[in-house]
């Protein structure tokens, strides 16, 4: 068995990810945390949707968020898509998808502020970032035959709608239409930094205990979530794309000196801004690197490692929760909501819950990491275990599971897990806004005290981690030859 | 398109820039997050209607997520006037040039922060921080926000100077709570074994009966600092009449209504200088959260 890459490969992450446990910070602080887990639940099954008047609001603005900003990074990604064979491009669309929709939008509140345009450019950015490189991998997997039987002398435009596109229609169909629901998800955390979307609400009376109302907010988004076959139709989506920036909301004009300001006072450097030259600048950054990057970046690959193996262990554990090789109807329906439910809550948002329930630690981060992300990837394996075909003799229960689903099943798996290492690196980051010490708690910190010299150096540093964690799952992928299809 | 959908597109056009010119006219204040919301909006929506009256324009309030986005929505003009705590108006005035603190609480000119515990420690209250040194290492504690002057900055200078290092060395975890409330809700489930808070929010908390008296007690109060200000923009008189900043600051130092006194909860309000807090810069400074 040992003899296996892809055996070796999962026994070294899980030595990794248990040496990081010996080493985390892992524990359950409240007094009560059961009580309290149990009044949570209390408080969805009794939801109150009329206490705070803005809620209704406050889900038009998630709407239109997530519609202006995906359709803006969808646009801009395809057009970035046809020149992905540059360089510079790449390089590019890397690095703006590196930074999360969090970080961007702390960075356009403060020259912006409340204006529509910070929650449109914080989802809009990263998402061209992960569109054009999508996209791209898409339109060169598509057929070039009838690109071949065009006509001498047909237009270049016209050779790519005709021939190109149509082969790839579906899947780009497909998934714009799946980014579109992760767009719902970050325009509803975008409330969690101020802006006008549920997270707002949720936070709000999360943090005051009043549970049924966090309840409301909850039960509000998944049905968003689950209805969108119902209300996403192609008919309809033009519809919405002319209505959405009309319902963004007004917020605060924007001062374009602030802008200015942002970008030739503030994000410069404190000694270069004090005149104090390369050596306060060097001194500046060491200090900076010392003190806040590196404790960040070793808690930021600790928890990391730690998530990866946890939701390696629960996709593989939930998978036959919707398998059609186990059990009958009513268990697969359950098990489809179960992981439904998982994977539509963001992490941040489980995270933030768990939290407040559990208290801190890196426990309630990689409970949170792991049930969202196992949810993707159980789904999807469960999902494929489906295309396999058993003998009419083969073995039932835990021995079919074992022995014959988990091995053929294997590789895709590891193919999605290591997919997701940079999505799981990229989300551990920004938890640290909620008081983990990963990076994103150095950010905000820095941030808190308007240092945004710091706060621009943290996020750099954080995207340099995370192009390189994509560039080592990308390496790993190719070395084992695992394919895999893209997923957010 | 036809003509009349033209029309209708123009004339809401038209009326979006018309209600952008009524936005100028507006006088838009904020506050920082220091407690739970539903008080907050509550507290400050009565101030904008007595300011509305007193000033004779359109005044609104705006809630914010964060100590610095109330900074910053002050800093970048999206806000005229701020209730902001003592190093976040600190930190405001230096981003501003020009703008000033109006006045203060009765109780701001004495400010004070009280480390409280969780009783299961069994820490007695004490005089001195530094007779509880021994009793105080290694448990877990808790600031309020980041931001915070009687959350985080006043603890955390006295607790250095009791200490001599970081609080990250002298506790076995250290946290942030995000505000007043929230620390003491921590602290009185033994989430935190100990933390600091605003006495004023420990104060009006316990005559509400909010407070489990058995779980959670006060064990050292610091020395008294200047604490929460109005502090208003330098341009306010070019942008709303010459003598509106002296308006506003009058109308700050008359209210008198005693139910909305009590919600902050001040006794009234005294005129204020930037001076005044030049302790609180000087302690930033010295503890570095301030360059």
């Amino acid at each position: 068995m040992f003899s296996y890459p892809t055996v070796r490969l999962s026994l070294l992450f899980v030595a990794l990810a248990l040496v990081g446990l010996l080493l985390a910070d892992i524990s359950i602080t409240a007094s009560n945390p059961w009580r309290d887990l149990g009044n949570f639940f209390l408080g969805v099954v009794t939801p109150n949707f009329f206490s705070s008047e803005g809620l209704l609001t406050a889900l038009l603005r998630t709407v239109s968020f997530a519609f202006v900003g995906v359709a803006l990074g969808s646009l801009s990604g395809f057009l970035l898509a046809l020149l992905y064979r540059h360089g510079p491009v790449r390089v590019f669309c890397a690095f703006i998808r590196a930074i999360h929709e969090l970080f961007w939008a702390l960075i356009f509140l403060q020259f912006f502020g409340f204006h529509p345009l910070t929650g449109v450019l914080a989802i809009a950015i990263p998402y061209t970032g992960i569109f054009a490189k999508v996209y791209a991998e898409i339109l060169d997997e598509a057929d070039p035959e009838p690109y071949r039987l065009l006509p001498p002398g047909t237009g270049v435009v016209a050779a790519f709608v005709y021939a190109r596109i149509p082969d790839c229609w579906a899947q780009l169909r497909t998934y714009t239409a799946y980014r579109l629901e992760c767009g719902l998800r970050s325009s509803a955390i975008l409330g969690f930094v101020g802006l006008p979307t549920l997270g707002f609400y949720l936070e709000t009376s999360f943090s005051q205990g009043l549970y049924s109302d966090a309840g409301a907010v909850l039960i509000l988004f998944y049905v968003l979530i689950a209805a969108i076959p119902l209300w996403v139709r192609p008919k309809l989506l033009p519809v919405y794309l002319v209505a959405a920036p009309f319902f963004l909301g007004e917020g605060f004009p924007i001062v374009w000196g602030n802008v200015e300001r942002f970008f030739t006072e503030d994000i410069v450097p404190a000694p270069l801004r004090h005149g104090e030259g390369v050596g306060g600048l060097l001194s500046w950054l060491g200090d900076l690197f010392l003190n806040e990057a590196l404790p960040g970046i070793w808690n930021t690959v600790l928890l990391t490692q730690i998530a990866l193996v946890a939701t390696g262990l629960l996709a593989l554990l939930s998978f036959p929760l919707i398998s059609r090789h186990f059990g009958g109807p009513v268990r697969r329906t359950s098990g489809h909501i179960l992981l439904v439910v998982a994977r539509s809550t963001p992490e941040y948002v489980l995270a933030y819950i768990l939290l407040q329930l559990w208290g801190p630690s890196m426990l309630p981060a990689v409970v949170a990491l792991a049930l969202h992300n196992g949810g993707i990837i159980g789904h999807l394996i469960g999902r494929q275990s489906d295309t396999l075909r058993l003998r009419p003799d083969a073995p039932r229960g835990i021995h079919r599971y074992a022995w014959e689903l988990v091995p053929r099943l294997y590789r895709p798996f590891l193919a999605f897990l290591f997919y997701r290492w940079e999505i799981i690196m990229r989300e551990t980051a920004i938890l640290g806004i909620l008081g983990i010490y990963t990076l994103g708690f150095y950010v905000d910190s820095a941030i808190q005290n308007i240092r945004f010299d710091r706060a621009m150096v943290l996020i750099l540093i954080t995207a340099l981690l995370n192009i390189g964690i994509d560039a080592l799952g990308r390496f790993i992928r190719r070395r084992l030859a695992l394919q895999t299809l893209p997923s957010c | 398109m036809s003509l009349t959908t033209i029309r209708k597109v123009i004339a809401s056009a038209l009326l979006l820039l018309a209600s952008s010119a009524v936005w100028a006219e507006t006088f838009v204040f904020t506050a920082i997050p220091d407690e739970d919301e539903t008080k907050l909006i509550e507290r400050f929506r009565g101030v904008a209607d007595y300011l509305s009256e007193q000033l004779n324009v359109e005044v609104r309030y705006i809630p914010v997520k964060s100590y610095a986005a109330a900074v910053s929505a002050f800093r970048n003009n999206q806000v005229q006037l701020a209730w902001f705590g003592g190093l976040s108006g600190v930190q405001a005035r230096r981003l501003v040039p020009g703008s000033e603190a109006l006045a203060q609480g009765v109780e701001d000119q004495a400010f004070q922060t009280y480390f409280i515990a969780n009783t299961s420690t069994g820490i007695a209250p004490a005089q001195d921080l530094k007779e509880l040194t021994d009793s105080l290492r290694g448990k877990t504690f808790t600031f309020g926000s980041k931001g915070s002057t009687s959350g985080r900055l006043m603890p955390e200078f006295f607790l250095r100077q009791a200490f001599g290092t970081s609080p990250e060395d002298v506790f076995d975890r250290v946290g942030f709570s995000g505000n007043h409330t929230r620390t003491l809700r921590l602290v009185e489930a033994g989430t935190y074994q100990v933390g600091a808070l605003n006495f004023q929010v420990w104060q009006k908390e316990l005559e509400d009966g909010n407070i489990d008296e058995s779980a959670v007690r006060v064990i050292w109060q610091t020395p008294p600092y200047p604490d929460y200000q109005w502090t208003i923009r330098g341009d306010v008189d070019q942008r709303f009449g010459e003598g509106f900043k002296a308006k506003v600051r009058q109308a700050l130092l008359d209210l008198d209504d005693p139910e909305l006194l009590k919600s902050f909860p001040r006794s009234g309000f005294v005129p204020a200088s930037n001076d005044d807090y030049e302790p609180i810069r000087e302690t930033a400074e010295a503890i570095g959260i301030l360059d």
